[in-house]
C-alpha cells in the first residue's frame, strides 16, 4: 500500500489539447494513475489551451499530462505553458506524451516541461516520475 | 508396474503423453486478444459441417475469399494512404506513388478538415496540414487530384464527420474536369458510428450524423454506381485498443446498422449492399488476424442473405481494405517496425484482402519520409512477387488451427451482437458508451501485460540495447499554414458572396426539414465555393455539436 499512501494526494489533469482524437494512451495513463491512488481529472477530447488551464486552476492540480499525437505539440504546449504563467502558476508539473520527435524534446524542456514520454513508455515510469516530481516541489 | 502396450493408445493419446512429458515455456499461450491457444489442433477441432462452413472461394459463405480466382486473377490493390501539407504537396506525393507502381490513391485529411474547421479557425492553429492534407474549398480538392484521370484511377478518402461535404467537393472537382459522378470510382470512409466509438473526429450529434450518412448512401446508390459510399471500419476500433473479436463485432454491427437504416428509408438492400466495403486492421498476431478476416466474410454473407434477404450474391460479399497496425509500431528501434509491418501485411494477404496499406517504419515518431513510404510499398511488392503466397487461393484454408480460430472469433462476434441488441441496437449502445468501455478495458489489460513484461514487445520491454541511431524524420513546413489561410482568403475574396450565402441559407432550411436529402444542397454550396467550415457551421446551427462524456 506504499504506492497508494505516497500518491493519494496527487491531483493530475490528463488533457487532450487540439483536434487530435487519439485517446488510447491518455485513457490508459488516466486509469493507471487513478489505480496508483492519484486523483485524476480527464478533460476529454478537443480541448483548447484556455480550457485546459481553466481546468488546472479549478481543480488545483499538482501535475498535468498533455497527450498529443497530431504533431501540433510545438504550437499547443508553448501556449499552455504561457497561459499557466499568465495565471501565476509555476509549481504545476507539466508533462507531455505522444508522438514527439526526439529533436523537439530539448525545446519542450526549455519551456518548462518536466518530462516527455514517447510511445512505449511504461505506465509505472510515469507514475514514479510524478510521485517524485510532485514530491520534490516546494511545499505550497 | 506393467507398461501399457503402445497399441492400446490412440496416436493422439500417445502424442498427449509425450507432449506432457516436456515442460512448457513460461509464457502466456494466448493470442494478442487474450484467447487461449492449444498446443495442437487436429481434425477434431473442425466443425461437423466443415465442408459447408469452409466452402470454396467465390461461393457462399465466402470463408475462403470473395472471388473465385482471388490473386490468381488480380493482385490486391496496393494503396498507400498519403496526405500532408497543402493540396499541391500531396498531389506531388500522389504522382510519386503512382510512378512507383501504386495502383490506387488514398487520401489523408488534416485534423481541421476531419473536424469541419476551416484553416483560419482559431481551433486549427498548429494543426493545418500536419497529419494530412488541408482541404477548405473545392479549389483545394481540384488541386489535390491535378493531372490524375479521375475517370480511371480509383480514389479513397478517409473522412467521416464531414464526408458528405468532401464527396460534394470531389463530385464538383470532377465535374469541372468533365468527369460525371457516374464514372467516379473509389471509396469515402463515412463510417460515422466508429467515430463515436473510437476515432473521435465528429461534427454533429449521432442522430443527425446518421441522417447525413443515410442521405449520402441514398444519393450514391442513384448517382455513383462505381462508388463505395462507406468503408465500414474496424481499423480505428483496433487502434483504440480493442481485441480482434471486438474489432470484428463492432465493425460488422455498425455495418448491419447502416443496412438497417437504408432499408428503413425504403431502399432495396440489393441496390446499395454491393457497394458497401470494409476496412480492417492487421495486428501482429498472425493467425488471429487471418481468422478474423475469414470470420468477417462468413458473418456478413450470412447476415445479408439470411437476415436482410439480399438476393444479389454481390450483396453478400464482404470486400475489405487492410492497413497494418499503427499501434504495433514502436518509437524504440524503429527499424524493427519494417519486420512487424511485413508480417502484418502477410496476414492481410493470407486473409484475402482486396487492398492494402503498409505503414512506414518511422510512423511512431512522425509522418513518414518518402524513403520510408517507398520501403513500405516495396514490402507489399516482395510479398506479391517473391514469396509465392499469391500463387494459390487461401493457402491456409482447412488448417485445423485457422479454422478453429475462425469459428471461435465468429462465435465471440455473435455474443457481442446479442449484448448490443439487448442494449437496443448499436446507436443506443454507442450512446450508452458500451463499445467505448469494452475497448478501454481491453486496451488497459493489454498495456498491463506489456508493462509487467508478461507480453514481450521487442525493443520496448526486452532486447532494449542499441537504440542510439537517429532516424531521419519528415518535417512539416511552418509556412504552410499561412499559405493555406491565404488561399482560403483568396477563394472567399474571388467568389460571389451573395450566391454562397444563399446556398448556405437553403442548406440550413433543408437540414431543418425531416426527410429532405442534403446531398444536392451540399453540391450547390460547393459550386458557390462555400468553405467546409461555413457548411459545417450552417448544419451545426440546426443540428448542434457533439460532446463526449469519456469513459476510462
Amino acid at each position: 500500500m506504499t504506492a497508494a499512501t505516497s500518491t493519494q494526494k496527487i491531483r493530475v489533469v490528463v488533457a487532450k489539447p487540439g483536434l487530435d482524437g487519439h485517446d488510447r494512451g491518455a485513457k490508459i495513463i488516466a486509469r493507471a494513475l487513478r489505480d496508483a491512488g492519484m486523483e485524476v481529472i480527464y478533460t476529454g477530447l478537443h480541448q483548447t489551451p484556455e480550457q485546459i488551464v481553466e481546468t488546472v486552476v479549478q481543480e488545483d492540480a499538482d501535475a498535468i499530462g498533455l497527450s498529443i499525437l497530431s504533431g501540433a505539440h510545438m504550437t499547443l504546449v508553448p501556449k499552455i505553458v504561457d497561459l499557466l504563467r499568465a495565471q501565476g502558476i509555476d509549481d504545476v508539473v507539466v508533462t507531455v506524451g505522444g508522438t514527439i520527435p526526439a529533436d523537439d524534446i530539448p525545446q519542450l524542456k526549455e519551456l518548462g516541461v518536466a518530462a516527455v514520454f514517447t510511445p512505449g513508455a511504461p505506465t509505472q515510469a510515469i507514475i514514479d516520475f510524478l510521485v517524485s516530481a510532485v514530491g520534490d516541489r516546494e511545499p505550497r | 508396474m506393467a507398461k501399457t502396450p503402445a497399441s492400446d493408445e490412440s496416436p493422439e493419446q500417445q502424442w498427449r503423453k509425450a507432449f506432457e512429458a516436456t515442460p512448457e515455456r513460461d509464457v502466456p499461450f494466448t493470442t494478442l486478444s487474450g484467447t487461449p491457444v492449444e498446443p495442437l489442433y487436429t481434425e477434431a477441432d473442425l466443425p461437423q459441417d466443415s465442408a459447408e462452413q469452409i466452402g470454396l472461394p467465390g461461393q457462399y459463405p465466402f470463408t475462403r475469399g470473395v472471388y473465385p480466382s482471388m490473386y490468381r486473377g488480380r493482385l490486391w490493390t496496393m494503396r498507400q494512404f498519403a496526405g500532408f501539407g497543402s493540396a499541391e504537396e500531396t498531389n506531388e506525393r500522389f504522382h510519386y506513388l503512382l510512378d512507383h507502381g501504386q495502383t490506387g490513391l488514398s487520401t489523408a485529411f488534416d485534423m481541421p478538415s476531419l473536424m469541419g474547421h476551416d484553416s483560419d479557425s482559431p481551433l486549427s492553429l498548429g494543426e493545418v496540414g500536419r497529419e494530412g492534407v488541408a482541404v477548405d474549398t473545392v479549389e483545394d480538392m481540384t488541386t489535390l487530384y491535378k493531372g490524375i484521370d479521375l475517370g480511371e484511377v480509383s480514389v479513397s478518402m478517409t473522412i467521416n464527420g464531414p464526408a458528405a461535404i468532401m464527396l460534394a467537393y470531389y463530385v464538383v472537382a470532377a465535374e469541372r474536369k468533365g468527369v460525371p459522378p457516374q464514372q467516379l470510382a473509389g471509396t469515402i470512409q463515412a463510417d460515422i458510428l466508429k467515430e463515436y466509438i473510437a476515432q473521435k473526429e465528429w461534427c454533429f450529434p449521432i442522430d443527425p450524423a446518421m441522417r447525413i450518412m443515410g442521405d449520402m448512401i441514398e444519393w450514391c446508390s442513384q448517382q455513383m454506381p462505381r462508388w463505395h459510399p462507406v468503408s465500414i471500419s474496424g481499423y480505428h476500433i483496433r487502434e483504440a485498443g480493442s481485441t480482434a473479436a471486438q474489432e470484428l463485432a463492432f465493425t460488422l454491427k455498425d455495418g448491419l446498422t447502416y443496412v438497417e437504416q437504408a432499408v428503413e428509408r425504403g431502399l432495396d438492400v440489393d441496390d446499395f449492399a454491393p457497394r458497401l466495403s470494409f476496412f480492417f486492421n492487421a495486428q501482429i498476431d498472425f493467425f488471429e488476424e487471418i481468422a478474423k478476416y475469414r470470420a468477417a466474410r462468413r458473418i456478413w454473407a450470412r447476415e445479408l442473405k439470411e437476415t436482410f434477404g439480399a438476393k444479389n450474391p454481390k450483396s453478400w460479399l464482404m470486400r475489405f481494405h487492410t492497413q497494418t497496425a499503427g499501434v504495433s509500431l514502436t518509437a524504440q528501434q524503429p527499424l524493427n517496425n519494417v519486420v512487424r509491418t511485413a508480417i502484418e501485411a502477410l496476414a492481410g494477404v493470407l486473409g484475402g484482402t482486396q487492398s492494402l496499406h503498409t505503414n512506414s517504419y518511422d510512423e511512431a515518431l512522425a509522418l513518414p519520409t518518402e524513403d520510408a513510404v517507398r520501403l513500405a510499398l516495396r514490402t507489399q511488392q516482395i510479398i506479391a512477387d517473391e514469396t509465392g503466397v499469391a500463387s494459390t487461393i487461401d493457402p491456409l484454408g482447412g488448417s485445423y488451427f485457422v479454422e478453429a480460430l475462425t469459428d471461435k472469433i465468429e462465435a465471440e462476434a455473435y455474443e457481442y451482437f446479442n449484448k448490443i441488441d439487448e442494449l437496443g441496437g448499436m446507436v443506443a449502445a454507442v450512446k450508452a458508451n458500451y463499445p467505448q468501455r469494452e475497448i478501454a478495458d481491453a486496451s488497459y489489460e493489454l498495456q498491463q501485460e506489456i508493462d509487467s513484461g508478461r507480453r514481450v514487445v521487442v525493443g520496448v520491454n526486452a532486447y532494449t540495447e542499441g537504440d542510439e541511431e537517429q532516424t531521419p524524420l519528415h518535417r512539416s513546413d511552418p509556412a504552410m499554414e499561412r499559405g493555406q489561410v491565404d488561399r482560403l482568403n483568396a477563394v472567399r475574396a474571388g467568389r460571389d458572396s451573395a450566391a454562397a450565402e444563399s446556398s448556405l441559407v437553403k442548406l440550413r432550411e433543408a437540414a431543418a426539414q425531416e426527410g429532405a436529402n442534403l446531398m444536392p444542397l451540399l453540391i450547390d454550396c460547393t459550386r458557390t465555393d462555400a468553405s467546409e467550415g461555413e457548411i459545417v457551421q450552417a448544419l451545426q446551427d440546426v443540428f448542434g455539436k457533439y460532446t463526449e462524456s469519456p469513459v476510462f
